[in-house]
Order: C-alpha cells, then structure tokens, then sequence
C-alpha cells in the first residue's frame, strides 16, 4: 500500500516564476491495484510520479509505503523496491551492452553487485524463455547490443527488466508514449500481462485515454495538482472513453484553451 | 633495434596507464585530468621507496593504493561536493603537484643503482645473458598484461557490469536501487590506481622521478585510447582493452619516430599534443564516414 499525504510542492520558490503545483494533495494505492492516471500537461501526473520516486523532494507531507515512511529516504534506496519505466525507451536499458548482459544486471537488483561473474551461462536459457513470448525475436539476439534494437523492443526490455525481481509496486510513466501505435498496443499488451500474472501493484500514467479506460482496475483523473475524477471497480467498467473527453474537454475550457 | 625496444618498453608502461583513461574517459565519460598529478605521484612514491632499498615488487600494490585514494578524492569532490568533472580533476592535478614534490623531497630524484622491479638478483638469475637486453620489456610486458587481465576480469563481474552501465545511462543505475555516485567513485579509484601504477613502473624504468614527468599524460593516455579504439573498432577478437595497449605502442611510435626525423627532444610534448591533435581530427573525419554510409 501506498499513500501519499498532505503532499505540499512548490516549484521556484521565492521568485516572481513561484508555481504551487501541489497543495495538501492526498492520493492513496491500495496492495494489488492497477492505476490509470490521466490528465492534461502540467496536472502534475510526472510530479507525482518523481515525488513517489525521490526523483524530487517534496516541501512538506509523507509518503509511506505499506506503513513504512519513505519520505527522507534516498531516491536510490526507494528504487530497491519499486520498478519504473520511463517514457523514453533509451532510460531503461544500457545501450552499449548486450541484451544478456542487461538482463544479468537487471535480475540482480536488490542483490549487492559484487566480485562474482555478471553474466552467468546458466542463466541464459531461462532469460531465452523469458523474451521468446514477447514475439520480438530478441531470443535470438541474446548478444546484440541493446543500441542497435528498435525503440519498441527496448521498451519491451525495459518492462521486462524493471519486473524481473520483487517489488512493492511498479510506476509507468507514459511508457507506450514514445512508440508507434502498433508497437504501443503490444507493450501495452504486455504490461497488462506482466502486472496480472505477478499480481504487481502498478501505476501507469498515459495520455492515452482508451488504454485507460481499458486496462486497469481504477481510473484517476487529475488537474492543476488535484484529483479531480477516480473510478474504481464497476464504476470505472462503465466509463467510456467519450465520457473522459468529455470532462477533459470541460477542465480545458475552464482554462481557455 | 634499440628504437624499437624503448617505443615498446614505453609504450607498454603507458599502456597501463592508458586503461585508466580509458575507464574515465570510455567508461565513465569523465574527463579527468586527475592523471597528470596520480601518474607523477606513483613515480615519486616508487622514488621515494625505492631510494630508501624498499623491497621494489611492493612499490607496485602500494602505489595502485594511492592512486586508488587520490580517484577517490576527485570523485567525493565530483559527486559529493558537486563541482563539475572537468574541474574536480583540475583541482586535484594541481594540489598533486605539492603533495609530489613532498613526497620526493625535490623536484628532481634518482634511483640509479638501486634495486629495481626490472634489477633485482631473481630477475638477473633468470634471465640469461643473451637475453639480458630484453629483461625490462619482459617484465613490462608481465606487468601490463597481469593489469589488463585484471581489468578485463573485474569489467565482466557484476562490480565491474555496473561501471560499464554508469556511462552508458546512469539513470539505470539508480533504477537498480544502487548509488551511482558510488560507482563513479569506484570507477575513479580504479583509473587512477592504474594510472599511478604506470608512473610506478615508468620510474623504476628510467629510474629518476622528475616533477614535470607528469604532464601531458592525459594526452598520451587520451591518444592511446582513442587510436586503440577507433583502429580495431571492427577487430572483434581484440578486446577493448587490448586495442588500448596496442593503440598505446602505436603512439609511442609515432612520438618516437618525430624524434629521430630530426626534432629535438625539447619538442616532444608538442609533438605529443599536435599528435594527438591529428589523431581526434582524423577521428572525426572516420565517424562521418560511417554517417555517411549508414
């Protein structure tokens, strides 16, 4: 479980540029939820995300996991325990060193990274098994260098990577957003798979509304640093994806676009 | 011949230090001119010792250990203290210039007529007198290849794996729940105890330590890296750490063979710097080759 309390975060403080972005935000995940986050550019979905992260301190407010306050805590040490991947298919992965070489890395995490060999040649078999039904190929390519593959099939990588050990829970930041809608939809595909089979707690945020409503067990909305919309359970099995428009259309007039 | 001997002599003793350049430099993507004070320290430190009939086999471990401490302490001033590569290095290479010449004494220490690594009654028992000439590139050449192994076993553990990552997108690191400024830390220490480690060997070769013996080394180490690597980029046999000790001896060469076409020897660290100068321009022209035809 992950909660998020009387988050506050300013950004440039003490200058004419000073923008609130959260005020008193409050924002709970329960053990074993799939989270779709949406909202318009600058509603502070990325924010939240690095603020879970460590990836920014916050002003004021805790953040504590299943009972456990993180908010002091290091961004590295935090990562010990949750997965991310990122919008940019390159944040995941090393591009110079090969698929296996990655995925020995990858599998380690968690573990101290000590004198003993990287890559073990009894592993690769089980990393083969792994990739064979992502479809991609990539079993064959085991020692190509992960530069030299498509940005779907880093990404790919990437999600793979990021859940190859346990975690408290998993963030998706935008991660289908750099790729072309095909490829989108398989890693979408694959992501729902990955966070069903190992029963992960995980947040996606996505500007795209359908893989909202579609995948996933609960649906929030935010804007200007709120939640302004969160559907869970049957409620959220009714929403379409027009409906969503719709509110979005109203929050954008709201502010003159 | 004895041109031939002392390009490869040379050329492997700043082999060693070429591998610690390439970890700052290929590695870590650091610029980091800590080396033109770590290779200088190593030197004075085996001076030192070895003026004193310290045992010179241990000057080698002890001499990786203190440039061990000095990458270190360009890497706290880096990651810790936040100031920017380029500088950390600058800082500690000047700070380094005192810190030697205290640790030698002067400016200016010989060690003739000491026993060396490369004159010592068991290297003088093996070696027969027929081979004696070759004595000194035997050994260098021992002490390279041990220290090129070792790098090349140390990259592949999963230590090693990490550092290799920190250069490529040290945002992964983080990912993987470690510390990333504590790689680069490591990965300086490594460097520069290499590097210092090749100034160990470099005095007891020539045997005197002289202050100004260290500049100019990030050149010839930056050089070696970049002919090693760019020469036998699609050599894929030759490890990359190979590459560096042969793209090392080929500079050497280069250096060497200025000299006997007529310069003074006065003129050799400019002929070191326009050398290399050559070499990252003739580098540029290759990658926009390879633009090209891709």
């Amino acid at each position: 479980m992950l909660e998020l309390s009387h988050i506050y975060k300013y950004y440039n403080p003490g200058t004419v540029n000073e923008l609130c972005l959260f005020k008193d935000f409050n924002f709970r995940v329960e053990e074993g939820e799939f989270v779709s986050v949406v909202g318009s550019n600058g509603s502070g979905k990325t924010s939240m995300l690095n603020i879970i992260c460590g990836s920014i301190p916050v002003d004021s407010g805790t953040i504590t996991v299943n009972g456990q306050d993180i908010t002091q805590k290091k961004e590295f040490r935090r990562m010990q325990s949750i997965g991310r991947v990122f919008q940019d298919p390159a944040k995941g992965t090393c591009p110079n060193m090969t698929i296996l070489e990655n995925m020995a890395m990858a599998e380690n995490k968690g573990k101290p990274y000590n004198l003993s060999r990287g890559v073990l040649k009894k592993r690769e078999e089980h990393y083969r098994e792994m990739l064979r039904p992502l479809n991609l190929g990539l079993e064959d390519k085991l020692h190509v260098k992960v530069g030299s593959l498509s940005g779907g099939q880093r990404q790919a990588m990437s999600l793979l990577m990021s859940t190859m050990t346990p975690m408290d829970f998993l963030i998706l930041d935008e991660h289908t957003a750099a790729l072309d809608p095909k490829t989108a939809e398989i890693n979408m595909q694959l992501t729902d798979q990955i966070v069903r089979q190992k029963k992960l707690t995980a947040i996606m945020v996505t500007h795209n509304l359908r893989y909202a409503v579609e995948y996933g067990d609960r649906l929030v909305m935010m804007h200007l640093g709120e939640v302004i919309l969160d559907k869970r359970g049957e409620e959220k099995k009714k929403l379409a994806v027009d409906d969503i428009l719709k509110i979005f259309n109203e929050i954008s007039i709201e502010c003159g676009n | 011949m004895t041109l031939l001997l002392s390009v490869l002599e040379q050329g492997m003793i700043y082999a060693i230090m070429a591998l610690g350049v390439y970890i700052t430099y290929k590695i870590l993507d650091f610029p980091d001119l800590t080396v033109d004070g770590s290779f200088p320290m190593g030197a004075a430190i085996t001076a030192l010792l070895i003026s004193k009939d310290f045992n010179p086999l241990l000057t080698l471990p002890i001499c990786f250990a203190a440039g061990a401490v000095v990458g270190i302490l360009t890497g706290i001033i880096h990651v810790k203290l936040k100031v920017r590569d380029l500088l950390s290095g600058i800082i500690m290479m000047t700070a380094l210039y005192t810190v030697n010449l205290r640790i030698a004494g002067r400016a200016n220490l010989p060690i003739y007529n000491k026993t060396t690594i490369f004159d010592n009654d068991l290297i003088n028992g093996i070696f027969p007198e027929a081979l004696k000439p070759y004595k000194t590139l035997l050994v260098i050449f021992v002490i390279t290849m041990i220290s090129k192994y070792l790098l090349d076993w140390y990259l592949r553990t999963k230590s090693g794996m990490l550092l290799r990552a920190v250069g490529d997108n040290d945002g992964i690191i983080t990912a993987l729940g470690v510390d990333k400024g504590l790689v680069k830390i490591a990965g300086l220490a490594i460097a520069n105890g290499l590097v210092s480690l090749g100034g160990c060997v470099f005095a007891q070769q020539q045997r005197y330590f002289d202050i100004s013996m260290g500049t100019g080394t990030v050149v010839i180490g930056l050089a070696s890296v970049i002919i090693g690597t760019s020469l036998f980029k699609r050599v894929t046999i030759l490890r990359v750490t190979s590459s560096v000790v042969i793209g090392s001896i080929l500079y050497k060469g280069c250096v060497a063979l200025a000299i006997k076409a007529g310069f003074p020897s006065t003129d050799l660290k400019a002929i070191t710097a326009v050398l290399f100068l050559l070499i990252l321009v003739l580098g540029n022209g290759q990658k926009r080759k390879v633009k090209i035809h891709a």
